[in-house]
């Protein structure tokens, strides 16, 4: 037999916070993919909330362009706050 | 890119402890490695569920019962934790398990063998999963992103398999002349084996180098042992209980304790497949397989069935 489809699994920890991946699991459908998400991955109150994503639907950027996607970000210090010198009297800025 | 740039770069990583994850270039037979650790894990996880499921049902009070329910679950997430990080370099879940149930696939010699008593459910969780807890904890940081994961998810939950193991070890102890037999029977049976868990010495086993070398492995097999020696003689004298050992002694100049010598002829009949319950292990696992057959035929046909509805709606 087939196997049942891939799902990847993302938790909510929290109220407030992000839902984060955990990992993947096998099941039928999607309903079974979130109560295999509550019996594998939140056994310790690890969560709040389940997203279930088949795996083949997720799109990857390929680590091999790591380099045209990420690079031109790395030479734009002026993105970030410290690039600005203020005198010291004003306090928080 | 050539596959010696490839190599090198990959090297660069594993040198500045950058972890691989599933899509980047990897030699083959770090994959194939990793593919037969990860998967031999998993099963042990699996196996592992079974010398204890048998005391469930039989466990003493409630409070153990729920506690023993609640460890074997857990192996039961380890294992599924570990096949999803395994499928990530690119096999198919049921391709391992017929590797596990054909006999190609191993797992840890330490499950065939049979769990004769209660004493034993603490045995194995002092003995067993702390030395697991040994082996596993420097996998945390292993160079493979998804085996890393899991094995902090895995870390985080044996601690209570340990102490749960230990506290039933204390509770005999601490019991009737008879229970603190009990126990005293389960250390002389579980030592052995459970040194036998950390592998062949480092003269003996031939991919350590290659391992420290891919960070798939932190230590040597050896190295672990001693460290597991050294952690559990002291809880042994805590029980008041004696390691089956006469050779077990404190060594001033090493630091360490020293140890008698390993049957390692009895390790490698059993991981040969002649252990005492090899087979009933293997045949367990197949039946769950063959008899959950419909479960899985008939989940998979009701969630095609709803598609297609959904589909036409
Ligand atoms: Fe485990
Ligand atoms: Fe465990």
């Amino acid at each position: 037999m087939k196997n049942w489809p891939l799902w990847e699994i993302f938790i909510r920890s929290k109220a407030g916070l992000n839902h984060k991946h955990v990992g993947s699991l096998h099941a039928a459908d999607e309903e079974m993919a979130i109560q295999n998400a509550r019996d594998v991955y939140t056994r310790r109150n690890e969560g709040v909330s389940i997203w279930v994503v088949k795996s083949e639907h997720i799109t990857a950027s390929d680590p091999d362009d790591s380099d045209p996607l990420y690079e031109p970000a790395k030479d734009k210090v002026y993105r970030h706050p410290t690039f600005y010198d203020l005198p010291d009297e004003v306090k928080h800025m | 890119m050539d596959i010696k740039s490839l190599e090198d770069r990959f090297n660069e990583k594993i040198d500045e402890d950058v972890r691989i994850e599933p899509k980047d270039w990897m030699p083959d037979n770090y994959r194939k490695t990793l593919i037969r650790q990860i998967s031999q894990h998993a099963h042990s996880e699996i196996v592992g569920m079974l010398p204890e499921a048998n005391w469930i049902s039989r466990a003493p009070t409630l409070r153990r019962k729920a506690a023993a329910l609640a460890k074997v679950q857990d192996e039961a997430g380890h294992g599924l934790y570990l096949y999803s990080a395994c499928e990530t370099l690119g096999v198919e879940r049921d391709q391992l398990l017929q590797d596990l149930h054909s006999g190609k696939a191993k797992y840890s010699s330490i499950f065939n063998y049979p769990t004769l008593t209660w004493a034993d459910m603490g045995a194995i969780g002092w003995l067993v999963d702390g030395a697991a807890i040994m082996n596993q904890v420097p996998l945390c940081r292993a160079s493979y992103g998804p085996y890393a994961r899991a094995m902090v998810r895995v870390c985080k939950e044996e601690s209570f398999h340990q102490r749960q193991g230990f506290e039933i070890m204390l509770t005999l102890c601490k019991g009737s002349e008879e229970q603190k037999k009990m126990a005293q029977d389960a250390l002389n049976r579980w030592w052995w084996p459970s040194l036998m868990m950390f592998g062949p010495t480092d003269e003996a086993s031939t991919h350590t180098e290659q391992s420290m070398r891919w960070g798939i492995k932190r230590f040597t097999n050896d190295e672990l042992r001693q460290k597991f020696v050294d952690a559990t003689k002291p809880q042994a004298d805590l029980l008041g209980i004696t390691i089956p050992d006469k050779d077990l002694k404190w060594n001033e100049e090493r630091g360490h304790y020293d140890f008698g010598e390993i049957n390692w002829e009895e390790f490698f009949n059993v991981i040969k497949g002649n252990g005492p319950c090899n087979k009933q292990r293997v045949d367990a696992r197949k039946s769950a397989y063959d008899n959950g057959a419909w479960v899985r035929e008939a989940a998979a046909a009701h969630a095609e069935k709803k598609s297609k509805k959904q589909a036409a709606a």
